[in-house]
């Protein structure tokens, strides 16, 4: 699992790759009430706007980690945007995108790397 | 060196895990552990504890009820001059155009002939006393109180929990006030539920809310939960659907202003006000219910059945209770009949949104 300094977590397995916040995002932006998600088959660059958050007190933007073509949204978070709360690295996954710059990824954070920029932002 | 201000509980609200933000010029707690959801639905279900000390209380003092009361009638639309000993109510400060320029609670203490108590935001503190200070005739004193906290203790089983530590306040009506040793306290509230609000000195607050915390059915909910309770409830936040450019009668606080006044006038903007009256106000608060979970914050357009901009959102988010995204805002009165089809502009996107009564949760208020 890779981590950007926005707070994404992309997550790949081959040429599709999950994303959704990291449990230190949810965390910090409490209660999540509603989620934005992208369209399936919308082609998104690495650092665009790809969805958004919604907690109890304000959006927050998530922005696409990596470059690639949204294959798939998460459904369950319509009814239960609370997942990514309860499991944000799990169950509370937002999108898969098929990775069109698969190397785009060496440039993120790995779980050690993450750590120790949690430690520098507090 | 801080910046910020302290209400006397901050290092309680620490121990119970608060996140904090800036309000008024004060750290506060902007939720605990739980979260505000919990601290929400807690609220509504059991008994919620608020440390609202950083708003302002003050005593208003005058040589006997009448003339202090009549003073203070020029520059509100209540009616003071009718206020009983042990009574309070909620009114205006209005400026000469009867804009708001702040809202808050106004009462009589028992056996008081000649001392009034207000409770104003802490934003308009300094503005509200400078007002104060330059239309009170030389005879009427005014006394910030900043040596006392202000807790708020809110739920259905909030008058149980009370009579528990200072009995005597159980069958205190909706709207009145009752002094008891160091505590002053009001059956009021901002949450659309029954409780108090209890005002006392600072030095014994910490541990006061600390005998309030200790039965299982009281927690402390931050400012996030007391956000979404009383927009649920569909009161007025100053600096968002009150502000100096509204009037009371678009904020739709007709029902504060009696007959008495409407008829007599005397109060600063009468003119505006008693044509808003007649004629009906140039827009109108409504509540907006959307159709899905997408929120709707403050600044989002309203958009009519046609397409055209007829308004903005003042307050909006997630209502825990209703269980849908709910707002507040201002249209024209063509379209503020519950019942009427509008949307809402977020993101770009239009969100069906359907005007409802308020408030959004029916009121529990305490009615003996």
């Amino acid at each position: 699992m890779r981590y950007s300094q926005d707070h994404e977590f992309i997550d790949a397995a081959g040429e599709v790759a999950t994303v959704g916040i990291s449990d230190h995002a949810q965390a910090q932006l409490g209660d999540i009430v509603f989620v934005d998600l992208p369209e399936v088959g919308a082609k998104l660059k690495k650092g665009e706007p790809a969805a958004v958050v919604e907690s109890v007190k304000a959006a927050s933007d998530v922005f696409a980690p990596a470059s690639g073509e949204v294959v798939a949204v998460n459904a369950k978070l319509g009814d239960s945007p609370g997942l990514v709360n309860e499991d944000a690295q799990g169950a509370g996954w937002l999108f898969k995108l098929k990775l069109s710059a698969p190397e785009e990824l060496d440039g993120l954070m790995d779980d050690a790397a993450y750590a120790d920029y949690l430690k520098t932002v507090g | 060196m801080s910046a910020f201000l302290f209400t006397p509980l901050y290092g309680l609200h620490r121990e119970y895990g608060a996140r904090f933000a800036p309000f008024a010029g004060y750290d506060m707690p902007i939720q605990y552990r739980d979260g505000i959801l919990a601290e929400h639905a807690h609220t509504r279900a059991k008994a919620g504890l608020f440390d609202v000390s950083h708003m302002g209380q003050a005593w208003l003092d005058g040589p006997d009820h009448t003339t202090l009361a009549a003073a203070l009638e020029t520059l509100c639309a209540a009616d003071l001059l009718g206020l009983a000993p042990g009574r309070q109510r909620y009114t205006q400060w209005l400026n000469a155009a009867g804009g708001i320029i702040d809202d808050l609670m106004i009462s009589r203490p028992e056996g008081a002939d000649g001392r009034l108590h207000i409770v104003v935001n802490a934003a308009r503190k300094a503005v509200d006393y400078e007002f104060l200070a330059a239309h009170v005739p030389a005879s009427v004193k005014l006394t910030p109180r900043p040596e006392r906290a202000l807790l708020a203790l809110q739920g259905p089983l909030a008058a149980g929990v009370l009579a528990r530590l200072a009995p005597g306040f159980d069958k205190l009506p909706f709207m009145g006030v009752k002094a008891a040793e160091e505590l002053e306290v009001s059956r009021s509230g901002y949450t659309g539920e029954d409780g108090y609000e209890i005002s006392l000195p600072a030095e014994v607050a910490e541990a006061f809310a600390r005998r309030l915390l200790e039965p299982p059915e009281v927690a402390l909910i931050g400012l996030g939960a007391r956000d979404t309770l009383r927009l649920e409830a569909g009161l007025c936040l100053y600096g968002h659907e009150l502000s100096e450019e509204i009037d009371p009668i678009e904020a739709g606080l007709t029902w504060s202003i009696p007959k008495r006044r409407r008829v007599q006038g005397g109060f600063p903007g009468a003119a505006r006000i008693q044509a808003a009256l007649t004629e009906g106000p140039k827009r109108r608060l409504v509540g907006l219910k959307l159709d899905g979970r997408a929120p709707a914050r403050e600044g989002a357009g309203i958009v009519g059945p046609d397409g055209a901009e007829i308004g903005l959102v003042t307050s909006g988010g997630f209502g825990p209770s209703v269980g849908a995204a709910i707002a507040l805002g201002y249209v024209e009165p063509a379209f503020a009949a519950p019942g009427t089809a509008l949307a809402l502009l977020v993101r770009g996107k239009s969100l069906p949104a359907s005007v409802v009564a308020l408030p959004f949760h029916p009121h529990a208020y305490f009615r003996g």
